[in-house]
């Protein structure tokens, strides 16, 4: 299920090389895994350092200028640090769980990475439940936090990791709705389908009225997921320390701290697929010129990032009740109305 | 199925222990919270992590020399505590200060108080958990600090009174800095309003916590913007008025919510009032000498002396034993801080957790006031 | 229908504060006019701390090595925190040949300082002053005790006390 259409000539080198179907696959997969993993440590690493610099603007900053030209390598001399740290732990934390939280966190964002429609040529996994299974495996992300709160046995982290559990599940049904509201428009789960069918009108201008209610609530719920303020009670530095990670050190909390913003750009990219027509080119300005659609993919992703980003260094933080009652009261009813009045426009033919 | 989760599950009371080192409680105050779930059910505080015994080291100092020790009280109104000290002394000794000490002071203290408020709103937002605002509250207070630097050659711990005026004459840049300072932030402080006080989820968080009535309120001994939230007027500027403030209009500003809201929001006031009070004086200061000559020694007549003034905090009060020594015998300070803590626990009672966050700092401590 | 109107309410406000925040992103991300921070290490050529700063307490020497402090110890009297000492030494007059006292070393502690300047306004000569500098960091806390007059300095003649 692995498309590769435009890579095809790429397989058939290989193929030519090894002359084996079998090893070409293996060495194929190999290759496109170790490139993603690069992406994913290089979008994580522009990420960190795009937040910092954005976070310095709106406080009246400067922000990291120094290493590098325009401080580039700012996030890098971060990691390098990050690795060569010891890895730190409490004495009676549960050893197994406490290692293996970081690793459930960012192998579930690096899996639903890979359904994400970069371009029509960059997707690795074109599921026919896209959709689906974005979130499906994303959600599985909130164990590793739960268990990271519950194994460092720090009563800071189990609250963060409490939290977490309470928060997430309830923004995933909204998040959840909301892909629900889009799929009745679109008629399909698979996400290249979903941007194919937005050749002409981004469904946020096709779904009109309902879109914008879903697109509204879709980046809240977004937000929340992705435990940013004014939703970052998971780690609210000024009540928990650090939340469910107070007790990681070194590459440890360095994952989770990927993972955080990886988790961020997948849900920009979703809200992209969903509602910007992924890498269409507005009014197919640039259709005929291959690989541009990366290029506006990541501009859109961007621009959505940049408006979480607005969001997190804007806003107080709610508290645990008030999250609550914003799902439970406002989101979750606006959401069902939405999904009938979507329901209706789509009958009714009222869509674009 | 809840009672057999009654009858079988044992729960216990669960103990968090926030600070001596903890980003909320603003240096190093411990506080036990017991809880039940998110529920907050008792908070028991642990003082005296930064105990300097002050007012012990005050008995070995000569009054010239006291004064500089109360600038690390409350360093945030370090102006008004050096200003409580210098008037008790000088009413013990009966000097009478010229009209420009008076002024000076009185605007110094307008000053400090307005960067002392600054601060507060940037802090209290970062523990609602805005991050931007801090740096709103700290560009005004920075302007103010450079003011103070100029005139008095500390940001911070100024020690710029002395027994019978200040240290130095204003400088002369000083009437222009206030001004332009008043004009900025009377275009900035806008801002404030439009990122915090009017936002849901900030009004949210303040409005109906920490509730604390009126009576409670003089109880608990409360004083300054806390007990005004409550709608408790005890604005020592206004009832026992003293240098200069008997001659500027100005409002005292009382709520009578007594949440963590109307507190925040006499305190946003109090900034306005702030620099009406300096908008009037700053083109009125009289000419004259910036201090009367003392002698060298001073030597308090027996009796003891009681000087309140209103800090940032609330009511600061130096309550001086004079044996006729040149060393005082006792030297009592009353820190506004002291007080409004003891009622937090009165306030936080039944809260969630972020919530004695903001309480806390909706009461704004200083924690090297509350040890000495 | 107050539902409703929260709901509008609250992201009316909402967009109030992204307003300003936006505002100051924008205006600080293409011109950098409302930063407010400095580059500190960076501009250590051109900051110019106020005349009145007050740095660490430094003596002033003239030109022939000759500074104004007689050692009379009023200001090791009005230190609250015993940050100076005075010490002595006795020095021979060569013209009448008398002994008399005269000051050795006068030894400020700036570990123990708190800046609170009653020792300059104590001192009769003014011999004492405020320096600017605070780049007081130092590896070894011995390093934070100095002796303000400088080797080989004098008083200047006729300095009364
Ligand atoms: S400034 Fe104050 S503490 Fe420092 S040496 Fe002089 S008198 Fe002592
Ligand atoms: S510095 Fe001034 S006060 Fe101190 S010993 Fe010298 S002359 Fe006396």
């Amino acid at each position: 299920m692995i498309i590769l259409s435009n890579f095809s000539n790429i397989h058939q080198w290989l193929l030519g090389l090894i002359q084996n179907a079998v090893a070409t696959r293996v060495v194929e997969l190999t290759i496109i895994a170790l490139a993603y993993l690069a992406a994913f440590a290089l979008i994580g690493l522009l990420l960190v350092l795009a937040e910092r610099r954005i976070a310095a603007f709106f406080q009246l900053r400067l922000g990291p200028n120094r290493v590098g030209p325009w401080g580039l390598f700012q996030t890098v001399a971060d990691a390098l640090k990050l690795v060569s740290k010891e890895l730190t732990g409490t004495v009676k934390a549960d050893k197994f769980l406490y290692g293996l939280a970081p690793y459930f966190v960012i192998i579930t964002a690096l899996v639903s990475m890979s359904i994400i429609p970069f371009s029509k040529e960059v997707q690795v996994f074109d599921i026919n439940i896209g959709i689906f299974f974005f979130i499906s495996v994303s959600s599985l992300g909130v164990i590793g936090i739960f268990l990271a709160g519950w194994s460092s046995n720090n009563k800071y982290s189990l609250i963060g990791g409490m939290r977490t559990g309470i928060q997430m599940v309830s923004y995933e049904l909204s998040v959840g709705m909301v892909v629900v509201t889009m799929v009745i428009l679109s008629g399909t789960l698979q996400l290249s389908q979903i941007v194919a069918l937005q050749q002409h009108t981004w469904f946020i201008f096709q779904g009109h009225v309902s879109a914008i209610i879903a697109f509204m609530v879709m980046m809240i719920a977004s937000t929340a997921e992705t435990n940013r303020t004014p939703f970052d009670l998971v780690e609210a530095e000024s009540e928990l320390g650090a939340g469910f990670h107070t007790e990681y050190s070194g590459m440890n909390f360095a994952y989770f701290f990927l993972s955080e913003f990886m988790n961020m750009f997948l849900s920009a990219s979703i809200i992209v697929v969903l509602f910007f027509g992924g890498w269409l080119s507005p009014f197919g300005i640039t259709a005929g010129i291959p690989f541009m659609g990366l290029f506006w993919f990541i501009l859109k992703v961007s621009v959505v990032i940049f408006i979480f980003m607005w969001f997190r260094w804007t806003f107080p933080r709610l508290r645990i009740d008030q999250i609550l009652t914003l799902e439970w009261k406002y989101l979750l009813p606006i959401n069902m109305v939405n999904i009938v009045l979507m329901a209706a426009l789509v009958w009714l033919g009222l869509t674009f | 199925m809840g009672e057999f989760l009654t009858d079988n599950i044992k729960t216990q009371e669960y103990f968090l222990n926030m600070g001596p080192q903890h980003p909320a409680t603003h240096g190093v105050l411990r506080l036990l919270l017991q809880l039940n779930g998110e529920i907050v059910e008792n908070i028991d505080m642990d003082l005296g992590y930064v105990h300097r015994s002050i007012e012990k080291m005050c008995e070995h100092d000569t009054y010239q020399q006291i004064i500089h020790l109360t600038d690390r009280l409350d360093y945030l109104s370090s102006h008004m505590n050096n200003e409580a000290v210098a008037l008790a002394v000088e009413k013990g000794l009966g000097i009478e200060v010229p009209d420009r000490v008076k002024v000076i002071r009185t605007m110094m203290s307008e000053l400090t108080r307005f960067a002392s408020h600054a601060l507060w709103y940037g802090v209290n937002a970062m523990d609602i958990g805005a991050i931007t605002p801090f740096m709103y509250g700290f560009r005004e207070r920075e302007l103010i600090n450079d003011i103070m630097e100029e005139t008095c050659g500390a940001r911070l711990t100024m020690n710029y009174n002395k027994v019978g005026g200040v240290r130095y004459d204003l400088h002369p840049n000083f009437q222009k800095k206030v001004k332009d300072f008043i004009k900025h932030a009377r275009k900035k402080l806008p801002d404030y309003d439009a990122v915090l006080s009017n936002n849901i989820i900030f009004k949210k968080r303040m409005k109906n916590v920490g509730f604390i009535d009126k009576d409670n309120a003089v109880l608990y001994g409360l004083s300054g913007p806390t007990a005004r939230g409550s709608g408790v007027s005890c604005d020592v500027r206004k009832v026992h008025p003293y240098s200069a403030y008997d001659r500027v209009q100005f409002n005292e500003i009382t709520f009578t919510e007594g949440d963590s809201y109307a507190r925040y929001r006499v305190r946003i006031r109090e900034m306005w009032e702030s620099l009406s009070i300096l908008e009037q004086l700053v083109d009125n200061i009289p000419e004259g000498d910036y201090k009367v000559k003392t002698k060298a020694v001073l030597k308090l007549p027996e009796g003891s002396y009681y000087q309140k003034v209103e800090s940032a905090r609330g009511e600061f009060g130096v309550h001086i034993l004079s044996r006729g020594d040149k060393l005082p015998y006792r030297v009592k300070f009353r820190s506004p801080n002291f007080a409004n803590l003891s009622a937090l626990n009165k306030m936080a009672k039944g809260v969630k957790i972020a919530d004695v966050v903001a309480i806390l700092s909706s009461i704004d401590i200083v924690v090297p006031d509350i040890d000495r | 229908m107050s539902y409703l109107s929260d709901i509008t309410g609250g992201i009316k406000s909402l967009l109030g504060g992204m307003t300003v925040t936006g505002k100051y992103f924008f205006i600080n991300f293409f011109t950098r006019k409302e930063v407010i921070t400095e580059e500190y290490p960076d501009n250590m050529d051109t900051l110019k701390m106020y005349d009145r700063f007050r740095g660490e307490v430094v003596m002033w020497h003239n030109e022939n090595n000759e500074h104004k402090c007689t050692g009379c110890s009023s200001c090791e009297r009005a230190c609250p925190n015993g940050a100076i000492e005075i010490i002595w030494k006795k020095e021979v007059n060569p013209e009448t040949g008398k002994a008399k006292r005269a000051i050795d070393k006068h030894i400020y502690h700036l570990g123990m300082c708190t800046m609170c300047g009653l020792c300059i306004e104590a001192c009769p000569t003014d011999a004492i002053e405020w320096g600017q500098d605070f780049h007081h960091t130092t590896y070894d806390r011995t390093q934070l005790t100095k002796v303000l007059n400088k080797p080989g300095s004098k008083v200047i003649s006729g300095t009364k006390e």
